[in-house]
C-alpha cells in the first residue's frame, strides 16, 4: 500500500513538472501580452527537433557526456533567440489590442506554420536522442526503478518555478514586468518602454516551452505531431490554475499529474477522461480559474 | 468567294481533326486506371506506417506500369492499363477521411479507393463506399469489427484483421513455455487497441483457465508519455505484458520502458512490433516477443517473390521493408488479380467495378507474405499464414528476430461466418495447425 502510494505520487509528481514546465511558459506570456499562445506547442516541437540534432552533433565532437545537459539548453536558448523576433516583432505586435479570438486564430495559424517548418527542416523520420537519459543512471524507489533522468525533471521544475517567482518579485526588472502586467498604459506613461517588455516577456515564454521540449526529447521518439497532446494539457493546466497565474500552473499541472496516475494505478478506465473532468468542474465552479483573483474594473 | 469556301473547308477540317484526336485521347485516357490511395501522410502514423507503405505503393506501382514486376504480376499496370495514382492523407479524422473518400470518388471520379490505416477509419469508410458503389481495397486496418459486424458489396480488405495476431501470439507463448499465469495490458483506447486485448486475453484464458489478469490500460493515442503506466504495469508483476501499441506510441513506450527494466522483469509481447525496427535499430529490446502481422519483413517467408519484393524495396529505399509497404503491396497484387481476373470473362475489356467485386469475392493470390485467400467476411476479408518470433542479437550486435514460427493461416484465423471471438472461446475448432 505505501509502496503503491509512493509509486503514486513519484509518476504524479513527475508528469506533473513536465506539464509545469509546459504550462509556465504560456501563462507568463498571457499575463503580460494577453495572448493565448497555440503556437506555444509548435515552439515546444522546435525545442525537442534542436536537441535531438544538436545533440548528436556533440556526442560526434568528443565532448564531456555530462556537458550534454548544456546542449540541451543551448538548443532551447536558439529557438527562443530565433522565434521571438519573428513571432512577436514580426507578427504578433501588428495585432495587440485586437480582438482576444483574432489573435488566437493569429497563433493557431503560426502553430500550423511551425508544423509545416518541422517538415520542411526535419521530414518525417522520426528522431532518437535517449542517451541523455542514460546520464543519471536509475534508482530504486520502493519495487520499481526509476531513471535519474525523470526526478531531475522535478528538480527543474521547481527551479524554474522559484527562478520566474524571484525574478518578478525580487529584481527591478521583475517589478517593472508586473507594472506593466497590472497596467500597460500607465506603466508607459511612467516612462516603460512597453515593447521591450513584450519581448523579453514573449521571449521566457518560449524559451520555457522549447525547454520543455528539449527535456523531453530523450523520453520520446521526436517526430511530427508532438505538440497536438502538449498544447491540449498545457491548455487545462491554465484554465485550472487561472490564466496568468505562476501559483495557479504549478496548482494545475499537480492536479493533473497527481489525478492522472491515480487513475491510472487504480481506475484505469477513467483516465482518458480525467483531466477533461477536472477542467470541466473548474469551468462549472471557478470559470477564472483557481488563483484568478478579483480584478479592479477599469474606467 | 472561292478562297472563302477553301478557308472554311480548311477550319472546318482543322476542327474535325482535332475533335477526333481529343476523342482519341480520352478514349486512351479511359484505358489507364485511376487509383485513390489513402495513408498517412502527416502526423504521428506517417513516419513508421503510410510513408513506408506509400513508398512501397509507389515503388511496386511504377514496376508494375514499367511491366517490371515478376510472375504472375508481370502484365503492364493493371490488365495493361496503366495506374495513375492520387496520394490523399489519412490524417484528421474518420470524418474528414469520409468526405476525402467522396471527393475522390465523386470529384476524381477514381476507379478505385485503397487506403486506411486507422480502424477507426476502416470502420467509417465501409458503409459510404457501398453508399457510392466506390470499390475499396482496406489494404492495412486491424479491427476485426469490419466484417464481422457487417457485410459490404464492394469492399475487400487483402491482410488478415488483428485476432490472427494476437491468437498466434498466445499460441506462441504456450508452445514456447512461457508462464503464462498472469498477464497485462497496455493499448490504444480505441477499436484496434481494445479489439487487440480482447482477442489476446480471451485466447490466453482459453489456452490456460488459470491465467489470471493484472491490469488491463488504455491510454489515448498518441499520448506519448507512458511513465505511470510502466509504473503500473511494473506493480502489477504480471508475467507477460502484451502491447499492441504502434507508431510513435510504441517507439515512445519502449523508449521509456527500457531504462526503467520491463523488458527484463517481465516478458513483453507487441502484436505488431516489428515496424519500429528500422528506426530503433538497436534501441530496440532483447527478448520480446512480436509479430508482424503477417508473414513480413525480418518474418518473411524464403520465396522468389518476396526476395525479389525485399531487395527492390532495399535497393530503391536503402532499408529494409517491415510489414506497411508489405500490406500496401498486397492490396495492389490484390486488386490487380481481381481485376485481370475480371478481364479473362469479359473479354478483355475494362472491367466494371461489379466486375471486379465479383472476381475479387473468395480470390486466391501470392504475396511476398505468403498466400493471401479473401475466405472471411463471404469472400471480403482475407486470410494469411503468420509468423511469431522474439528479439535477439546477432553476431555483430544487431537487433534481429529469432526463433520464429510460421502458422498457417486457418490455424490462427476463424472458418467463415463465426466471429473471432466467438470462435476463440468455443476452443478454436476446426483449426487446422
Amino acid at each position: 500500500m505505501v509502496d503503491e502510494i509512493l509509486t503514486i505520487v513519484l509518476d504524479g509528481a513527475i508528469y506533473a513538472s513536465w506539464l509545469f514546465i509546459v504550462a509556465l511558459g504560456l501563462t507568463f506570456v498571457f499575463g503580460v501580452l494577453k495572448i493565448l499562445n497555440i503556437a506555444h506547442g509548435g515552439i515546444y516541437a522546435l525545442g525537442a527537433y534542436s536537441t535531438a540534432t544538436l545533440v548528436p552533433i556533440f556526442y560526434s565532437l568528443g565532448m564531456p557526456e555530462q556537458l550534454v545537459i548544456l546542449a540541451m539548453l543551448v538548443s532551447a536558448l536558439a529557438v527562443a533567440i530565433v522565434i521571438t523576433p519573428i513571432m512577436e516583432r514580426g507578427i504578433l505586435r501588428r495585432f495587440y489590442g485586437q480582438d482576444e479570438v483574432l489573435i488566437v486564430l493569429v497563433t493557431y495559424a503560426i502553430y500550423l506554420v511551425l508544423e509545416d517548418v518541422q517538415k520542411l527542416i526535419w521530414g518525417m523520420n522520426s528522431l532518437y536522442v535517449s542517451e541523455p537519459r542514460e546520464l543519471l543512471g536509475a534508482l530504486e524507489f520502493g519495487s520499481l526503478y526509476y531513471v535519474g533522468y525523470d526526478l531531475a525533471l522535478i528538480g527543474l521544475a521547481i527551479f524554474c518555478g522559484l527562478f520566474l517567482w524571484f525574478v518578478l518579485n525580487k529584481t527591478q526588472s521583475g517589478k517593472i514586468v508586473l507594472a506593466v502586467i497590472h497596467n500597460p498604459e500607465i506603466s508607459g506613461c511612467m516612462g516603460v518602454n512597453i515593447n521591450k517588455v513584450y519581448l523579453a516577456a514573449f521571449f521566457i515564454g518560449a524559451f520555457l516551452a522549447a525547454l520543455a521540449g528539449s527535456f523531453t526529447a530523450p523520453l520520446i521518439s521526436v517526430q511530427v505531431g508532438i505538440s497536438v497532446a502538449v498544447v491540449i494539457e498545457s491548455f487545462a493546466v491554465v484554465i485550472i490554475g487561472g490564466l496568468g497565474s505562476i501559483p495557479g500552473a504549478v496548482i494545475g499541472a499537480l492536479i493533473i499529474g497527481m489525478a492522472r496516475a491515480a487513475c491510472v494505478h487504480k481506475l484505469p478506465e477513467a483516465e482518458i477522461f480525467i483531466m477533461y473532468f477536472c477542467m470541466a468542474g473548474m469551468l462549472i465552479f471557478k470559470p477564472k480559474g483557481l488563483f484568478q483573483g478579483a480584478q479592479a474594473r477599469k474606467i | 468567294m472561292n478562297f472563302f469556301r477553301q478557308c472554311l473547308i480548311l477550319t472546318s477540317s482543322f476542327l474535325i481533326s482535332l475533335l477526333t484526336f481529343v476523342g482519341i485521347s480520352n478514349a486512351d485516357g479511359h484505358k489507364g486506371f485511376k487509383l485513390g490511395v489513402v495513408t498517412f501522410l502527416s502526423g504521428p502514423a506517417a513516419e513508421p506506417f503510410g510513408v513506408p507503405a506509400w513508398n512501397g505503393g509507389k515503388l511496386f506501382i511504377k514496376l508494375l506500369n514499367e511491366g517490371k514486376a515478376p510472375a504472375p504480376y508481370n502484365k503492364i499496370g493493371f490488365g495493361g492499363m496503366k495506374i495513375t495514382a492520387i496520394p490523399i492523407d489519412e490524417s484528421g479524422g474518420a470524418t474528414k477521411q469520409v468526405q476525402e473518400f467522396r471527393n475522390l470518388v465523386q470529384r476524381d471520379k477514381v476507379d478505385a479507393v485503397l487506403g486506411y490505416v486507422s480502424s477507426g477509419d476502416c470502420m467509417a469508410i465501409p458503409s459510404v463506399a457501398d453508399e457510392l458503389k466506390a470499390l475499396t481495397v482496406l489494404y492495412d486496418c486491424g479491427t476485426p469489427r469490419v466484417f464481422e459486424d457487417a457485410s459490404y458489396k464492394y469492399v475487400f480488405r487483402t491482410a488478415a484483421h488483428a485476432a490472427m495476431d494476437n491468437i498466434a501470439i498466445a499460441k506462441y507463448l504456450i508452445e514456447k513455455g512461457h508462464d503464462i499465469s498472469s498477464i497485462a495490458g497496455i493499448n490504444q483506447n480505441y477499436a484496434w487497441g481494445k479489439d487487440s486485448w480482447k482477442d489476446f486475453s480471451v485466447s490466453v484464458k482459453k489456452l490456460s483457465p488459470s491465467s489470471e489478469i493484472k491490469n488491463e490500460l488504455f491510454p489515448k493515442i498518441f499520448s506519448g508519455q507512458y511513465g505511470t503506466e510502466i509504473s503500473a504495469l511494473m506493480n502489477s508483476k504480471a508475467k507477460v505484458v502484451h502491447s499492441s501499441l504502434w507508431g510513435g506510441d510504441l517507439q515512445s513506450f519502449i523508449l521509456q520502458a527500457k531504462p526503467r527494466g520491463l523488458f527484463k522483469r517481465t516478458q513483453v509481447v507487441f502484436s505488431a512490433g516489428d515496424h519500429v525496427m528500422p528506426g530503433l535499430g538497436n534501441k530496440y529490446p532483447e527478448g520480446v516477443i512480436l509479430g508482424a502481422r503477417g508473414q513480413y519483413g525480418m518474418m518473411a517467408p524464403d520465396t522468389a517473390l518476396n526476395k525479389w519484393f525485399y531487395k527492390s524495396y532495399m535497393d530503391e529505399y536503402g532499408v529494409f521493408p517491415a510489414q506497411p509497404p508489405y500490406r500496401m503491396v498486397q492490396g495492389l497484387m490484390g486488386l490487380k488479380m481481381a481485376i485481370e481476373k475480371a478481364m479473362e470473362t469479359n473479354g478483355g475489356k475494362k472491367p466494371n467495378k461489379d466486375e471486379i467485386a465479383a472476381a475479387f469475392k473468395g480470390l486466391e493470390f501470392d504475396s511476398p507474405g505468403g498466400l493471401v485467400q479473401m475466405r472471411l467476411g463471404d469472400g471480403h476479408q482475407a486470410i494469411q499464414p503468420h509468423a511469431i518470433g522474439k528479439t535477439a542479437k546477432d553476431k555483430d550486435g544487431n537487433i534481429t528476430v529469432t526463433d520464429i514460427v510460421r502458422y498457417k493461416a486457418s490455424c490462427v484465423n476463424p472458418p467463415n461466418g463465426i466471429k473471432a471471438v466467438d470462435w476463440i472461446n468455443a476452443g478454436f475448432p476446426g483449426a487446422d495447425c
